[in-house]
């Protein structure tokens, strides 16, 4: 019955979906307050609808409702209640109501804060995240409906993939699709200013914080994906270059350009063509992202030729709003004309030349992730691109990107003198530099990657002390404190979340040039050496735990007197009939420890892998750092108290 | 997601990527075979090389490269050995030849196009080219302000 009335509230939020896209539309046209005054409840309304929808599949899956098609295939009674409750999502049709609900929701939020936005402006945009929301709504019930009904039910279910069973894969669609999802709310934006023909330095502030918070989610997403794949798969490998990463990857590169060109736009009046086409393209890698994932394409070409009814869909969605909303560019672009002039040494320069650089670095990933099917059909050649292309392909624009940084995060707008841009900054090269040199001299087997990452981390670092010294002015400590802390909190995430650039780059140059690996056969009491440490294998024992079994193995490592326990399993979970490897893992500021046990050997003994991994944890921590960044730069209270200002607002603000 | 294509994986052979027989004496040899296997794909898997896979086949590739290394086939040699055997489609790292030459100047080709789009715009928007000039009208306006 529950499910029934989920079914209909989907079918209901459809309709209302509908509603909000035709009538607000119409009313913003003709001027008539009445009709553009239905986008709100309407947004409200489809957010309550899908959300109760949600929450009748959420009711099946926690009461292993195995009448329901989805939960049969999904879950089973054995299962923690937190993985009943992620199998929601960890599957196609649960995954595509969540991107309906985060999609109404987003939508309901710009009906309760857009207060203050002009009525013909939030109108349409409440109208176009409407008509996402009939696209994607219309998909779910016609070719992926989660609310069907078996004739027959089986006593159980047919369980989650073991692997999804881990609380870092159980947030981790969760966050990516309020990243991608976030999205859909700047593309509304663009799209709503397009057909106003207006876009002024209100509307920069109004598109910030959609795009920050999108972003933010994206960061968080990426990094929880990232931080499963180094502890679930057994070797402590964080990224691969998969079409599934990269899926994720093209949005956030976009949306962190277009974080920074929407400040263009909204200090200075300029790149506002340019920042529209960004709002359209992050949304439309969204998508793409999403077909990517859904369609199955990059798996195999003929997996899509199998069930081509989803990713034609999505492929239709995708040409359907990028079609519509390009050639809308295309139209209207020419009235954006931009305001302000800057000499070509500014800030406006280096946030150009950012922009240049990430979207270039998306574009490369992009060709190289579809390459495989574009030899394919055109050239019919079979090939794979890897990481190794990647690596070569894509870290020189990363590089060239933080060379850069704080140059233009020094720069004033408008006109920069290049002299005193340095003057802080030399300092800080130097020191960098010498550090560079130094561990490059100091570290065994002359892999250059390791002191590239420290020099390009510390010069961002220094870079942003520099520039927060700079900030703070002339005067005793007291006055300088105080003055640092009176900063908007958007220039303290700036240079929070460009630390935080720095420290990731750091964690993935070290962590790959400095691993130590030691694979072997081990008998239970033999102790050996890997990086310093003695390592003894204890002991092994088999048990079980609520869904699976595992042979755990008990390693304990020594060094300098210190001893640690970390205990690695080999589970198989019965139901999916599958094994997994579950590493133990010791986490430290400054190393890894990383154990996994393999297969008993014919000869007596285990096979285990030790790694030590140095600053592993900085990749995630510099992405969290990142996310808190973009957090603090959104609680800016510019944000909120000024957001209404299109009016007021009399003069371009100097900072 | 990557997942399905472990399931497939992990299914096969419930072992770990590079087991310790495998591993050859020499720790200069092993490591060229390590540096190798990263550049070459386990083919029934999904975007994963050998040296990470747990496929029977990433196996035997492993052991192949191996032996010609102890062969002493120089690393070049070794790759194309299993190029001629199991196709380009093994290497994750395509080589710039043919029309994956498209693939590998994208980039470049982009980053000049972008660049250049970017120089254009700045310039058009310099303090002096935007201020450039009245039009005629603007003169004569000008002219007649003053002059009135």
């Amino acid at each position: 019955m529950i499910a029934e009335l989920g079914h209909f509230t989907l079918i209901l939020a459809l309709m209302v979906a509908i509603v909000q896209t035709v009538v607000p539309l119409i009313g913003a046209q003709k001027g008539w307050t009445g009709w553009m005054a239905a986008a709100e409840p309407a947004a409200k309304v489809q957010a309550l609808l899908i959300a109760f929808s949600f929450g009748a599949l959420t009711y099946a899956f926690v009461t292993s409702d195995f009448s329901l098609r989805l939960v049969v295939l999904n879950s089973h009674t054995l299962k923690p209640m937190l993985y009943k409750v992620s199998g929601v999502w960890g599957n196609h049709e649960g995954s595509l109501l969540l991107w309906c609900l985060i999609l109404a929701v987003f939508g309901a939020c710009a009906a309760w804060f857009g207060g203050n936005l002009p009525a013909t402006l939030r109108a349409r945009v409440l109208a176009v995240q409407g008509a996402i929301g009939v696209a994607f709504l219309a998909f779910l019930l016609l070719t992926s409906n989660p609310f069907l009904r078996l004739e027959v039910p089986p006593f159980d279910g047919q369980d989650l993939n073991p692997l999804l069973q881990d609380p870092g894969l159980a947030f981790h669609p969760p966050f990516l699709y309020l990243g991608y999802v976030g999205l859909s709310m700047t593309f509304s934006f663009a799209i709503a200013a397009l057909i106003e023909g207006r876009v002024d330095a209100a509307w920069g502030r109004w598109v910030r914080p959609w795009t920050l918070a999108a972003w933010v989610f994206l960061t968080v997403g990426i990094a929880l994906g990232s931080w499963w794949a180094y502890y679930e798969l057994g070797w402590g490998g964080f990224w691969f270059w998969d079409p599934v990463e990269n899926a994720s990857f093209m949005p956030w590169l976009i949306s962190a350009a277009l974080l920074h060109s929407a400040i263009v736009v909204e200090k200075r009046e300029a790149l506002k063509s340019w920042t529209v086409l960004l709002a359209i393209l992050a949304f439309g890698f969204s998508l793409i992202g999403t077909f990517i994932v859904r369609s199955g394409v990059l798996t195999s070409v003929h997996a899509f030729a199998n069930d081509p009814e989803r990713g034609v869909y999505i492929l239709l969605i995708l040409a359907l709003f990028m079609g519509g909303a390009l050639t809308l560019f295309a139209a209207r672009a020419t009235a954006l004309e931009a305001k302000g002039v800057f000499s070509t040494v500014s800030r406006e320069t280096a946030l150009v030349a950012n922009n240049v650089l990430l979207t270039v670095a998306c574009f490369v990933v992009f060709v190289g992730t579809l390459w495989p099917l574009i030899a394919e059909l055109f050239f019919d050649r079979k090939l794979s691109v890897g990481a190794p292309f990647f690596n070569a392909a894509f870290s020189p624009f990363m590089v060239a990107l933080a060379a850069i940084l704080p140059l233009g995060a020094l720069m004033p707008w408008k006109r920069a003198r290049m002299g005193r841009v340095m003057r802080p900054l030399w300092g800080a090269l130097a020191l960098s530099l010498a550090l560079g040199a130094l561990v490059w001299t100091m570290q065994t087997g002359g892999r250059f990657l390791a002191p590239v990452g420290l020099v390009l981390a510390l010069w961002i670092v220094l870079g942003v002390l520099a520039e927060l010294w700079t900030r703070a002015g002339r005067g005793d400590a007291a006055s300088r404190a105080r003055r640092l802390l009176h900063l908007p909190r958007a220039d303290w995430g700036k240079s929070v979340a460009h630390g935080g650039f720095a420290i990731t780059i750091f964690g993935i140059c070290a962590m790959t040039a400095w691993q130590t690996e030691d694979i072997r056969v081990v008998q239970v009491g033999e102790t050996f050496q890997v990086a310093g440490y003695d390592v003894t294998l204890s002991d092994v024992q088999e048990g079980r735990g609520p869904n699976y079994f595992t042979t755990m193995g008990v390693i304990d490592l020594e060094r300098a007197g210190r001893s640690i326990r970390l205990t690695p399993e080999k589970r198989v979970y019965p139901v999916a009939r599958m094994p997994t490897t579950e590493a133990a893992i010791h986490n430290g500021v400054w190393r890894d420890l990383y154990v996994v046990i393999g297969d008993p050997q014919d000869g007596g003994g285990w096979t285990v892998r030790t790694f030590v991994k140095p600053f592993a944890n900085w990749i995630w921590a510099g992405c969290i750092i990142m996310a808190l960044g973009g957090c603090l730069s959104l609680s800016d209270r510019r944000h909120r108290v000024a957001a209404g200002a299109r009016k007021t607002r009399s003069a371009v603000p100097a900072e | 997601m990557r997942w399905l294509a472990l399931i497939l994986c992990l299914w096969m052979t419930p072992a770990l990527a590079v087991e310790p027989d495998e591993v050859l004496a020499d720790p200069v040899l092993e490591q060229r075979a390590r540096d190798i296997s990263k550049g070459l794909r386990c083919l029934v898997c999904r975007n994963e090389h050998i040296d990470a896979s747990d496929a029977d086949l990433a196996r035997d590739l492993r052991l192949l490269v191996r032996e010609r290394l102890v062969a002493g086939d120089s690393d070049g040699e070794v790759v194309a050995y299993i190029v001629d055997r199991y196709g380009e489609y093994v290497l994750l790292n395509p080589p710039a030849q043919g029309s994956t030459l498209i693939l590998w100047l994208a980039g470049p080709a982009m980053l000049l196009l972008a660049g250049g789009g970017a120089a254009v715009y700045l310039r058009k928007r310099r303090p002096e080219a935007a201020q450039a000039g009245l039009s005629e009208a603007e003169k004569a306006e000008l002219e007649r302000i003053i002059n009135s």
